[in-house]
This record gives C-alpha cells, sequence and structure tokens, in this order.
C-alpha cells in the first residue's frame, strides 16, 4: 500500500525567541536613555562649578565590582542551560538554571547593599534621584530576570526542552550584562 | 474526545440563560478576549472615545481664546485643559487608534490565525486605559503640568508612565507577529506594505517608550521626593514634552502611509512595483523615532549666523525635520506611479482610499509645517504654528485610520461602507482638518502665542478671525468624526459583506470569510507572491511582478 507524501514541516515560529530579543532592545533603550539623562545632569552641575557626587558619599565599589564579575557566569550558565537542553540533559539543563537563580539572587542582594551603604536618600537632591532611578529599574529589571529563569526552570520541568525558550533566557541575561556594564562604568566608574 | 476537550454541553451555554446573564457573559468574553480582531476593535473604540473627549476640549479651548481675553474657563482650567489637550491628542487619540488598526488587520494579512502574544497585546491596552483613565482623574483633580495638588501631580507622571508600558507591550506583540506568524510562503519582502510599515512603527515604539518611560521614572521621583533635578511639576513638559510634539509624533503615522499604497494598488489595479523604495519611504519617515530617543522636541537651525554654525545646527535639522518629510514625499511618489494611467486599466476608488489619501496628505502638510517651525528666522517657535503642525499631524492620521477601517469593514464587521456613503464624510473631515491646522498655522506666522507656550490669551484683536477659522474646522471635523462612527455602527448592523474577495484585492485577508471568524481562517493560506489573491483571479489588469 502506498503511503501518503507527509505533509511538509511547519515553519519556525521563534515568537519566544523574537519577543525575548525585543524586550532586550526594549531594556537596553530604557536604561540607554536613564543615563543619557544622568550624564546630561552631571555635565550640567560640572559646568556650574557645582559637586556632582554629595559630600561624604563614597560609592561601594566592592560589590558592585562583584555584581559585574558576577553577570560573567550567570551568561555562562545561562548558555549551559540551553547547551544542555538542546542535547536532552535534563539534569545539567537545571542545575545551570539554579545557578544562574541564584547568581542573579546575588547581584539582587548585593544592589540592595549598595543602596543601604551609599549613605544618600532618594530625597537627597538631583544625585540621589537619579541614583534611586537608575538602580531601582535595573533591579526591577533584575527581578524580571529571576522569574523568566523560574518560569524557564519550570517549563523545564514541565517536559519542554526544544531549546527556543533557553535560548530567549540566555539572550535575555547577556542584554542584562550589557545594561549592567554600561550602569557600572557611568553610575559606579565615572560617577 | 480527548481528556482535554471541553465538553459540548459547556460550551453550549457559557453565560446563563436570562438575557442579562448572557449580555454580562459576552461583555466578559470581550473584556479578557485574546482575539487580536476584539483587542484591536477595543484600542480603537477607547481611541474614538479619546478623541472626541479630546475634541470638545479642543473646542473649549478655541472659544476661550477667539478674543484672546479670555471669558468662559478660570485660569486654573484653562492650564488642566491645555494638558488634556495636548496629551490627549497623542495619547487618546493617535495612539490608540493606531495600534488598534494595526493589531486588527496586520495578522489577518500575514495570514495568521493569531497574532504573537495576544495576552501581551490585551495586558497593553488595559495599561493604556488603566493610565489614560487615572490621567483624566489627575487632571480633574488639579494635577498635570502646572497642577497645585502634589499628589495628583504624581497620578499623572504614573498615567503617562502607565501609557508608555502599554505601547510598548503592544507595540512588541506586534512587531513578533510580522517576524514569526506569516503565512507559509511569506517572507518579509511580500508581506503586505501596510504589514511592513507596521513593523517599522511597532519597532519605532519599542525603541522610544522604554526611553519615556524611563524619564518618567525619573521625573516621578524627583517630583515625590526632592523637586530638585527636574524642576518639578512644570519640568515634566520640558523632559517628556518631545513625545507630545513633532518630529515624535511622525512616527505614529507610518502606518497611514503602508495603508496608502496597500489600498492604491487595489484601486488602480496594480501590482506594486518599487517595495522597496517604498520601505524606504516608511524608514525615512522612522527617523523620527531617533529623533525622539535623543529626548528633544525641536531641532532648529538659525540662517543668520556664521557658516560653520549653520552647518553644526543644520545637520540634526536637515536629518530629523526634512527626511521625515522626505519619506512621506517618497511614498506617495510610488503612489503616483501606481495612478499613472495604463491602457485597458481603469481606477476603482473606494471610500477607504479617498480618507486614507486625504490623512497622508494632510499628514503630509504638518510635516512640511514641521520643517518651517524649525527654521528660527521665520520666528515661529513659541507661535501657535506648532499647534497647527500637531492638528494636521493628529487629525490626518486619524483620517487614514478612519480609511483602515473604511477598507477593511468587511473584514471586522461585517459590513461594508461603501464610496458613496464614505466620500461626503472622508471630504467633511479632510476639510475640517485643513482648516484647523492651516488657521493655526496663519495666526502662527502673525505671532499669536502657543497654547502650549503663552496659555490662552494675546493681544492683537486681528487674530479672532483665525482663532474663529480654527475652531469652525475643529467642529466640522468633530461632525466627521461622529459621522464615520454612524457608519461603522451602521456597517456592523447591515452585515452586507460579501464571503468572495472584492475585485483587485491582493492580500490574504481576503481569503476568509466576511466577518473573519475567531481564528481568522479555516486553511492557512500558501503563498507564492506578494500579491497572493492576484495571483488566483483568472484576468488582472496588472502590470509587473
Amino acid at each position: 500500500m502506498e503511503a501518503l507524501a507527509p505533509p511538509p514541516p511547519p515553519p519556525a515560529r521563534r515568537q519566544v525567541l523574537v519577543g525575548a530579543s525585543l524586550a532586550a532592545v526594549a531594556s537596553a533603550m530604557l536604561v540607554g536613555g536613564m543615563l543619557a539623562v544622568w550624564l546630561l545632569l552631571r555635565t550640567r552641575a560640572i559646568d556650574a562649578g557645582e559637586s556632582w557626587l554629595p559630600s561624604g558619599v563614597t560609592i561601594p565599589e566592592v560589590p558592585s565590582n562583584i555584581m559585574l564579575i558576577a553577570f560573567l557566569p550567570v551568561c555562562v550558565c545561562a548558555q549551559w542551560a540551553h547547551w544542555s537542553a538542546t542535547r536532552n540533559d535534563r539534569a545539567n539543563a537545571f542545575l545551570a538554571l539554579g545557578i544562574t537563580a541564584l547568581l542573579a539572587f546575588m547581584i539582587i542582594n548585593a544592589q540592595f547593599f549598595v543602596l543601604y551603604e551609599l549613605g544618600v536618600g532618594v530625597s537627597d537632591g538631583a544625585y540621589g534621584t537619579l541614583f534611586f532611578g537608575i538602580t531601582g529599574v535595573f533591579l526591577a529589571l533584575m527581578i524580571v530576570g529571576l522569574l523568566v529563569t523560574l518560569v524557564t526552570a519550570f517549563r523545564l520541568f514541565g517536559g519542554r526542552t526544544d531549546g527556543e525558550l533557553l535560548a530567549a533566557h540566555a539572550i535575555y541575561w547577556y542584554a542584562m550584562s550589557a545594561v549592567f556594564a554600561a550602569i557600572w562604568f557611568v553610575v559606579y566608574v565615572t560617577k | 474526545m480527548t481528556t482535554i476537550d471541553t465538553s459540548p454541553d459547556a460550551v453550549a451555554t457559557p453565560s446563563g440563560d436570562s438575557a442579562i446573564e448572557r449580555s454580562l457573559g459576552a461583555i466578559a468574553n470581550t473584556l479578557t478576549s485574546a482575539d487580536h480582531k476584539v483587542i484591536g476593535r477595543l484600542f480603537v473604540a477607547g481611541g474614538v472615545l479619546g478623541l472626541l473627549a479630546t475634541l470638545v476640549v479642543t473646542v473649549l479651548l478655541d472659544l476661550e481664546r477667539v478674543d484672546g481675553d479670555g471669558f468662559l474657563l478660570d485660569e486654573g482650567a484653562i492650564a488642566q485643559l491645555i494638558d488634556a489637550q495636548r496629551i490627549g491628542l497623542v495619547f487618546a487619540a493617535a495612539l490608540p487608534l493606531v495600534l488598534g488598526l494595526a493589531i486588527a488587520a496586520v495578522p489577518l494579512q500575514l495570514g495568521a490565525r493569531s497574532m504573537a502574544f495576544p495576552r501581551l497585546a490585551a495586558a497593553g491596552l488595559w495599561l493604556w486605559f488603566g493610565g489614560l483613565v487615572l490621567n483624566i482623574v489627575s487632571l480633574a483633580n488639579n494635577g498635570g503640568t502646572l497642577g497645585g495638588d502634589a499628589d495628583m501631580v504624581d497620578l499623572f507622571i504614573a498615567s503617562l508612565a502607565l501609557m508608555a508600558l502599554g505601547a510598548a507591550a503592544a507595540a512588541g506583540a506586534l512587531a513578533t507577529s510580522v517576524f514569526t506568524t506569516r503565512a507559509p510562503g511569506m517572507t518579509l519582502k511580500r508581506a503586505p506594505l501596510f504589514s511592513q510599515s507596521v513593523l517599522v512603527f511597532a519597532g519605532s515604539l519599542i525603541l522610544v517608550m522604554p526611553v519615556l518611560f524611563g524619564t518618567l521614572v525619573y521625573l516621578f521621583i524627583d517630583h515625590r521626593y526632592s523637586r530638585e533635578a527636574f524642576g518639578g511639576n512644570v519640568g515634566t513638559l520640558e523632559w517628556a514634552g518631545w513625545i507630545l510634539t513633532q518630529p515624535a509624533t511622525l512616527l505614529l503615522t507610518i502606518p497611514v502611509f503602508g495603508l496608502l499604497l496597500d489600498q492604491a494598488a487595489v484601486v488602480f489595479g496594480k501590482r506594486t512595483g518599487m517595495r522597496g523604495l517604498a520601505l524606504t519611504g516608511f524608514g525615512l519617515i522612522g527617523i523620527s523615532a531617533l529623533a525622539a530617543v535623543t529626548q528633544r522636541g525641536l531641532f532648529d537651525v538659525t540662517f543668520d549666523q556664521d557658516g560653520a554654525d549653520v552647518v553644526q545646527e543644520l545637520i540634526p535639522y536637515l536629518f530629523f525635520n526634512v527626511l521625515p518629510l522626505l519619506g512621506g514625499v517618497v511614498v506617495l511618489a510610488v503612489m503616483a506611479v501606481l495612478a499613472k494611467p495604463q491602457k485597458g486599466g481603469t481606477a476603482r476608488p473606494t471610500g477607504g482610499f479617498l480618507l486614507t489619501l486625504f490623512g497622508a496628505l494632510i499628514i503630509l502638510l504638518g510635516m512640511v509645517g514641521n520643517a518651517l517651525y524649525g527654521i528660527t528666522d521665520l520666528e515661529l517657535i513659541g507661535t501657535a504654528f506648532e499647534e497647527g503642525t500637531t492638528t494636521a499631524v493628529v487629525y490626518g492620521l486619524v483620517i487614514g485610520v478612519f480609511g483602515g477601517l473604511a477598507y477593511w469593514a468587511p473584514k471586522l464587521s461585517g459590513g461594508t461602507i461603501g464610496i458613496g456613503k464614505s466620500a461626503p464624510d472622508a471630504l467633511l473631515a479632510a476639510a475640517g482638518a485643513a482648516v484647523a491646522a492651516i488657521a493655526l498655522m496663519v495666526a502662527g506666522f502673525l505671532d499669536q502665542p502657543s497654547l502650549y507656550a503663552g496659555g490662552a490669551s494675546f493681544d492683537d484683536s486681528d487674530l479672532s478671525i483665525w482663532n474663529i477659522i480654527s475652531l469652525v474646522g475643529t467642529a466640522l471635523f468633530a461632525v466627521a468624526v461622529l459621522g464615520f462612527v454612524a457608519l461603522v455602527v451602521g456597517a456592523r448592523r447591515s452585515h452586507d459583506a460579501d464571503d468572495e474577495p472584492p475585485a483587485g484585492v491582493q492580500t490574504v485577508e481576503w481569503l476568509t470569510s466576511s466577518p473573519a471568524p475567531d481564528d481568522n481562517f479555516a486553511t492557512v493560506p500558501v503563498v507564492h507572491s506578494a500579491e497572493p489573491v492576484l495571483d488566483l483571479q483568472p484576468t488582472t489588469t496588472g502590470s509587473d511582478a
């Protein structure tokens, strides 16, 4: 008996991947716009002969540097999770996602520590407003990333190992690394 | 039946027995729907209501400044109304109307059964709507950029942030749809020009709205806690006002130009050649998004100064003000090529095309106005000329979107809006928009201060006539809007649309029934060219592939 010809394969949808890429672009624009305002107000203050950094304020550099360094293993683990999932190695994928979540939590904790140690309140002039604004947005993006990692792990637990979701997850963390690198340079190094 | 199928009994009686229960069930289904057509219609309905409210406010303000002396409203109310009008034109009217049309029509044009991330689009709708309601509440309770109630000013800033977030969410769903849900065989190059223009528009919103959101976060924190960095509530317009003026608002008009070309191909019975040139036109208008992300509302040039200084100002002026205008001209040139008479070819004008053409021409007037406004030697900055430019852009966009709603009425509502009914409305809307915008532009040339800069008062009584003309124009435009709403309601009730594709249509949305069912297509069409429906028809008047 002759068999019918198989139907053509469905077109690749990759909606999650495209959506994550657009979210990454939006995150970059969000933080990029805020950093541009930061640099503008900083330049205006310096040109007016004023001190940009309030007196008595010392930026805690160690935790901010550790946050930057921590993004390297975050990216490695997110990529590791994708690599493992595409090879159906669920144990390694779970391990990688777990470490990603742990590191993201650590970065959030470090950011709160910086806010606590800074010695500037949100109502302490322009610097306080901008510092809390930009770090607050960064914290929100980190919390979103942590939730994305948890949802990805949940979907993996449910049996979804097609790799697209984990690739989207990795893209988000790559974008967050770039975003924090920019924040680190402007807010913590250039000050 | 598998274990995951819904019981037929449960499907048959979803909302109880009584008429009230059924009505409530239908309302709940509509408000929680993930069907892109419903989400799009809700966006459009919200946009029309927002537009009508904004037009009422505009008429009140026009009455107030007829003689430049102020007789109708007290000063505090005027400040709130100016904010309401300015924000209403962009956030309550233009943005939801164009988003709604795109969400309703693009998945159909792409041959998709649903849009990508429909829940995200619905979240965008409700974020926008919630933001709009909070914005109205804040303005009604002494909020706004000149408001006296600190909490209401905070609410005002937060409401703008919510609307920006909603627009970004809806744009994300739209852009993902164009990238990922096209019918088999429909490459990005073969996608209809309206869908391509929506991709440029949605991409622009994804670039611009997060920047606006970030600035509003700063403004909110500053106003709430210190008021040192951004100048309190007065600083809101200085730092975020760029989204309410040109060139930023031009990015909202991109889909109107895509719609114009899609309809022109149908009206003149030709395949659209020069698709690359059309896309270039959309991209040039999209440069306005790059202007917006610089967070500046004005790129001006003074020619009466040293050559080096002129060049320094001229480059951003040309880039951000003239290139979008050039984009509009390029699209109209492509349309003119389509309209070139051919042997044996006959044009089949439709009401939708007329509306869209008039809308595009009035937007072009706004683009020309924007280019003139940036020349400081003309001394237009701070005058009513800016209002005229914004009026042209937004009213033109509204007319263009109405053209899309008339064009796709069979698929979106099941009825038709013929040219006999819509042509008078198109003429009235275009006349009203042109009169309102040009009168304000002339008043600007005669040095009448802008509402945005100097309030409703001015000294020169000779200016009254231009304010009266502008008032009449806005009133005519409002009547045309109401007339169009009546046409849409009539079409929805008539259900007179045929399932057969009308003559000359080219894109796949015409292959489904009228109105389109919940999942759009019983069979997803396979596409082999940019004009798949034209390929199916036995005889065409087409020229080139």
